[in-house]
């Protein structure tokens, strides 16, 4: 295996800062990552994200060393450390049960890795106090792990994997255990705290919400294989493929055939809704192809009367209401059976809302639907 | 309503219930345990005569219903100031300290490996090392007479390995002792380390790798001290039997391995002098109970630092 490697390491000089090269893992005749290449540049937060086995945890814990690849290779900087082993990567985790010694006081904890390097203990107290005031934590140097609050085990769990101030910092579902309030500042201080330090981050996560707030680019996983790698952007306006689209946000899929393509243009029947949708680009895909049209609810409108458009318009009864606050959710019902999720913002305080039975049409631009292989 | 007859019918229920559980087992212990024991310190108390039971009451009714109360202490200077006793006392700690370090250092790599087996194999080595509770403990202390003796196989192999010219000594020394003690009491080590490390979050030990840390420093930083209190609960199990423990050196150990069970024994049966077999026992007690009580300290010191 090492033979391979040093066969295959790269001459170029431009390698990304962080490679995985057809890497594949087995457990024994179960495939847990299949081929999957990937780069990931400098001072970048990147996110894997999927569904549970999906692959994306092996991914991570190959990058920290705990499993060793079956086939392929992982560099760090330029170095080959497929088989390195996870003491001597310049690499930290940060676990998804935070894993601090529970032994140990919250001190102690972050100097561990410290320690571990032959840091002297003044100095590593030095290092272990700005890293604790870094995640608001002066004055918790002398308490233990049970005595703290969820949030600040996390944020301790952060300090002691940032300490050493990696090449790659590896978070395990950072957020998946704090409450949703904490979550969203925790988001934001965690992206500040990595601009501050330009440590590149590798993020697995089954959140989408996390994964679109925290990452600047992120990879779509789905047994064992990356689907989609792009900006969060990329991935919920212009997913690839059915699962991706079904995968992140809520989506309606219609399943259709293509019966014109032309390159401003092209129509697709689906029998669903009842009508050809007209989408305003060409797909250059074969004749007659089976295809999906996802369409995100809220980029669909409701009207009591007929909109002006003739394309891309459908009536039906509304059969749920669901007020969110910030938005409503509605059920359409249409007059073949179809159900349509439409999500409304709810800009106006003395808006007329839609209500459960009511008639309405419904409608989306040209733009708006997304067309991706059945 | 309901809700409410439920909810006040649940209190009861684990009230009484919590406290069945809770009293019935010290309920037990106060019969069977502390019965005895105020028997035996009041025989401690007390003067040796020709009768049966062979003790002075120490509560007598004089003459002129005056209830007499003799307190005699003076079994207890007597063993205080007896050489044989004290060299029997510090002999049985040595002996019990040491087999109790000889078990831990063979049982933790046990405890550790069927603890990290993988899940059928953990259920098999676990039967294996309770399946010595299925024979009598006499027999298995027996069964090492017939293995250690001039005759055994221990020797027999000894020579057909060329190691001795003739049989040697086996029986009846300081070896058999600690033989015998960390054969019988390994298991009391194994069982609670197994189930300490067992509880331990392999995570930490990932942690620490993450960290820099090789394992083998990684086990004295993480599984070490997360695992204390099975190797204090594992060492108070084989320690305080040990101390006390006659059979043992009564079967394998010479005439001169001093324990203070056997000089117990022989006071209680060959001199039949209750009360200076009494205050021995109630001496061992407390110095047993001064042990449990410091490492108790230890255990409540360590968790809650200041």
């Amino acid at each position: 295996m090492t033979q391979q490697m040093t066969e295959t390491k790269p001459s170029h000089s431009e390698m990304p800062y962080v490679r995985i090269d057809h890497v594949t893992k087995r457990f024994g005749s179960f495939e847990a990552v299949n081929q999957v290449s990937l780069d990931i540049e400098k001072g970048e937060i990147f996110c894997l994200l999927g569904g549970s086995g999906c692959g994306k945890t092996t991914l991570l814990r190959m990058l920290a060393g705990f499993e060793e690849p079956t086939e392929g290779a992982i560099y760090i900087d330029g170095v080959d450390v497929t088989s390195v082993p996870p003491y001597e990567r310049p690499v930290n985790m940060m676990f998804q049960s935070y894993a601090l010694f529970p032994h140990m006081t919250v001190a102690q904890n972050v100097a561990f890795g410290l320690r571990q390097d032959g840091v002297s203990k003044s100095d590593a107290l030095l290092k272990v106090r700005e890293m604790l005031a870094m995640v608001q934590l002066e004055g918790y140097e002398s308490r233990k792990p049970h005595q703290l609050s969820g949030g600040q085990r996390q944020r301790v769990a952060l300090a002691r994997a940032l300490v050493k101030r990696p090449k790659l910092l590896l978070l395990d579902e950072p957020l998946g255990a704090l409450d949703k309030k904490l979550r969203e500042r925790t988001q934001f201080e965690l992206v500040n705290l990595q601009e501050k330090l330009g440590v590149t981050f590798v993020i697995v996560t089954h959140d989408q919400e996390e994964a679109m707030t925290l990452a600047s680019r992120l990879g779509v996983m789905q047994s064992g294989k990356i689907l989609q790698v792009g900006s969060p952007t990329d991935i919920y306006e212009f997913p690839n493929s059915r699962y991706v689209a079904d995968f992140i946000g809520s989506v309606n899929l219609f399943d259709g055939q293509l019966t014109v393509d032309e390159p401003d243009h092209c129509l697709i029947h689906c029998e669903a809704l009842g009508l050809e949708v007209h989408i305003d680009h060409g797909v250059s895909s074969a004749p007659d192809a089976l295809v999906t049209v996802a369409l995100r609810p809220e980029k669909i409108r409701l009207s009591r009367e007929q909109p002006a458009q003739v394309e891309n318009c459908v009536q039906g009864w509304v059969t749920g209401v669901a007020y969110l606050g910030d938005s409503t959710r509605f059920l359409i019902q249409l007059d073949n059976g179809t159900q349509v999720q439409v999500t409304r913002p709810n800009i106006d305080r003395h808006d007329e809302h839609l209500a459960a039975d009511e008639r309405v049409w419904a409608f989306w631009e040209g733009n708006s639907p997304v067309v991706v292989a059945r | 309503m309901w809700n409410a007859i439920q909810a006040i019918r649940r209190r009861l229920t684990t009230q009484v219930g919590r406290k069945a559980v809770i009293g019935i087992p010290y309920g037990w212990l106060l019969i069977f345990f502390l019965v005895p024991f105020l028997i035996v310190l009041k025989i401690s108390f007390s003067n040796v005569v020709l009768a049966m039971p062979p003790v002075e009451p120490i509560l007598t009714w004089g003459r002129d219903q005056v209830l007499q109360i003799r307190v005699n202490l003076s079994n207890y200077t007597f063993v205080f100031g007896d050489r044989l006793y004290v060299a029997a006392f510090v002999n049985s700690l040595r002996v019990a300290a040491v087999s109790t370090l000889l078990a831990l250092l063979i049982g933790y790599p046990m405890a550790y490996g069927i603890a990290r087996a993988q899940g059928a194999w953990r259920n098999i080595l676990f039967l294996l090392v309770s399946l010595p509770f299925f024979t009598s403990f006499l027999l298995r202390v027996y069964a090492w007479i017939g293995l250690l003796g001039r005759g055994g196989p221990v020797n027999a192999i000894l020579m057909h390995l060329g190691l001795i010219q003739e049989p040697i000594q086996l029986l009846q020394t300081d070896f058999a002792v600690y033989l015998g003690m960390v054969y019988s009491y390994l298991p009391f080590m194994v069982l609670p380390l197994y189930s300490a490390i067992e509880k331990l979050d392999l995570t930490l030990l990932e942690a620490a790798a993450d960290l820099g840390c090789r394992p083998s420093k990684a086990f004295f930083a993480v599984t070490l001290p997360l695992t204390r209190e099975g190797i204090l609960a594992g060492c108070l199990l084989v320690f305080i039997p040990a101390v006390g423990e006659y059979v043992i050196p009564a079967l394998l150990g010479g005439p001169d391995t001093l324990m203070i069970g056997r000089v117990v024994w022989d006071e209680f049966f060959a001199n039949r002098d209750w009360p200076v077999a009494s205050a021995l026992a109630i001496v061992l007690l407390l110095i047993l109970s001064v042990f449990v009580l410091l490492l108790q300290k230890v255990q409540a010191g360590e968790e809650e630092p200041s």
